[in-house]
């Protein structure tokens, strides 16, 4: 039985259907991305396996227990950091570390905070506000704040997505070094093609919405650990890489038509290896000639 | 002190200077007619020192010491020391105020969590706030019977609704982010309620609560005026009833002062619950 298990899930508003029967599971310890277009339902899908909202079909089974409500045992890095501006850093993770520990005293938590703001490399900016941090700053702190708490998951809402090139790669390098040491269980959305194949271990392809699905699970068959400067050597990353942008920019739209099939359960592809299916380029071909 | 703000401090005296000079000037005393004899202006009743007309500089400025030199004295109901009629209406408005902070936050956190609440009690608020205060004052004395404790009363219904109103919207317009943040660490309702929104708000809330401040010290001294006893919007009609426009001054310049006070005290509240986002 996998770690977590989402079996049959739908969100509806009204008549209008934003997802209906996505299906996946995932292991301990495993780093999953989700890639998709705007409107395909990514973040209502993170946000129902954190809890804050509620499916209207089908269960999250996470650990053998079903998913009902926001609790520890998940913590989120929001995409717009939600750090409190009127605490400090370190007072920002205390406040999760005393949630997560309400025992604790305030050696004990300060510590705790401590060790994790050195984690994300945030050693002397512990009692500076939000608004004294860079926006990289920021997220470093929202993702101590997650950490800290340990929870079984992790689940992250695009983090990097309002931050420059370089200080995304600083703080991927990060993540990655993080979860390597921790053995941390992820679930990450993100737009970024290339975060997704230096970060997850499996890549779930969301068709567009309204009327999503999650169309295929990409595996990422590069080795590990992986190194932002050197990915791109590997031959298997333009394999895996083409065939992730191929699914956005061709192959996402043809699910809500009915061009291609919807999957009961999503597809285990390994575009990287050698001996992996071709991409089922028929399909995007056929939309090309209709152009 | 930047050179500007010391440009401004020169100008700002160099107005007040223009505003005495002309104050002096209009003050002037009017060269009066030679009278024929002692005796016959204390007929006419002009060698007696002048109790009306408006004071001049010196004037102003003996009576003004006299009251800060001796500012506690009592001497039966009707003549009682600036700073023990300045005391009655701070404690007056200190009252009313206090009593207005414990029912509008509460309430008001409570309008701003639930819609519902915000939708069924919003035509009362608006129909309730633009009363004038001093329009609640029979009503108050008749059900009161104490023009004391009433007077209390309309600064609470005066304050009340500015507090009301701003801690409902501040409540209401926390952001959906950090209530999510509680929300995943599974914090408890009463702790959300001080540590998440509570310090959220509290910019709003006292934003409110300056809006507050500043119209209870404007009633109170309508208030005082209509009640009478003691407090110094009573100190001012009382000597306007006396013909004393020196003491009505110098009583004005007291209102503008300790309300300038009362203001620059919670705004330096304010300032500190601010934060930047």
């Amino acid at each position: 039985m996998s770690f977590l298990q989402i079996q049959g899930l739908a969100r509806r508003y009204g008549p209008a259907t934003v997802f209906e029967g996505v299906n996946f599971s995932m292991e301990r310890g495993e780093f999953v991305c989700i890639i998709g277009h705007s409107g395909c339902g990514k973040t209502t899908i993170l946000n129902i396996l954190a809890g804050l909202d509620v499916a209207s079909e089908g269960v999250v089974v996470m650990d053998n227990r079903e998913v009902a409500g926001p609790s520890l045992d998940r913590g989120v890095v929001f995409q717009g950091h939600a750090l409190m501006p009127w605490l400090s850093a370190m007072s920002n993770i205390a406040f999760a570390v005393k949630s997560r520990w309400p025992d604790w005293n305030r050696i004990q938590v300060q510590t705790h905070c401590q060790k994790f703001l050195d984690l994300v490399g945030l050693t002397g900016a512990e009692h500076k506000k939000p608004a004294q941090l860079s926006g990289g700053m920021k997220q470093r702190v929202g993702i101590a704040r997650a950490f800290a708490i340990q929870p079984k998951m992790l689940l992250l809402d695009e983090p990097f997505g309002a931050l420059d090139a370089l200080t995304r790669g600083t703080i991927q390098d990060e993540l990655l070094r993080i979860c390597a040491a921790t053995h941390q269980t992820v679930f990450m959305i993100t737009h970024d093609v290339d975060e997704a194949i230096l970060l997850a271990d499996k890549v779930l392809l969301m068709s567009n919405g309204p009327n999503a699905c999650i169309a295929e699970a990409v595996e990422n068959t590069l080795a590990k650990p992986r190194d932002r400067h050197s990915i791109h050597h590997d031959p298997q990353y333009y394999r895996i890489r083409n065939h992730l942008v191929d699914f956005l920019v061709n192959r996402s739209r043809l699910y809500q038509s009915g061009k291609a099939v919807r999957p009961e359960r999503p597809p285990v592809v390994r575009p990287g290896s050698d001996d992996a299916a071709p991409p089922p380029t028929p399909v995007a071909k056929v939309v090309n000639l209709r152009h | 002190m930047t050179l500007q703000s010391l440009k401004a401090a020169l100008l700002s005296l160099a107005f007040l200077g223009l505003f005495l000079c002309i104050w002096h000037a209009a003050t002037l005393p009017k060269a009066e007619s030679q009278a024929p004899s002692d005796e016959y202006a204390k007929l006419l009743g002009k060698g007696a020192k002048k109790s009306d007309g408006f004071p001049s500089l010196g004037q102003m400025g003996e009576v003004a010491l006299g009251h800060l030199r001796d500012p506690a004295y009592d001497r039966g109901p009707n003549d009682k020391g600036i700073a023990i009629q300045l005391g009655h209406s701070l404690a007056r408005v200190g009252a009313g105020y206090l009593l207005a902070i414990l029912f509008a936050v509460p309430l008001g956190f409570l309008i701003g969590m639930s819609p519902l609440l915000h939708q069924a009690l919003n035509p009362f608020i608006q129909v309730l706030k633009p009363i004038s205060p001093l329009a609640w004052m029979p009503l108050a004395l008749y059900t009161i019977k104490d023009s004391s404790i009433s007077g209390v009363f309309v600064i609470f219904i005066c304050s009340v609704w500015p507090m009301l109103i701003n801690t409902a919207f501040g409540v209401a317009a926390v952001r959906r982010d950090w209530l999510a943040v509680a929300k995943t660490l599974e914090v408890k309702p009463l702790r959300k309620a001080f540590a998440v929104i509570l310090p959220a708000a509290a910019p709003t809330i006292l934003t409110g609560m300056r809006i507050s401040i500043g119209i209870a010290w404007l009633v109170i001294v309508a208030a005082e005026m209509l009640v009478g006893g003691t407090g110094i919007g009573y100190f001012v009609w009382n000597e306007w009833n006396n013909l004393n426009l020196t003491n009505v001054i110098f009583a004005i310049l007291v209102i503008g002062i300790m309300g300038m006070l009362l203001d620059f005290a919670i705004g330096r509240l304010q300032k500190a619950v601010t934060y930047v986002e």
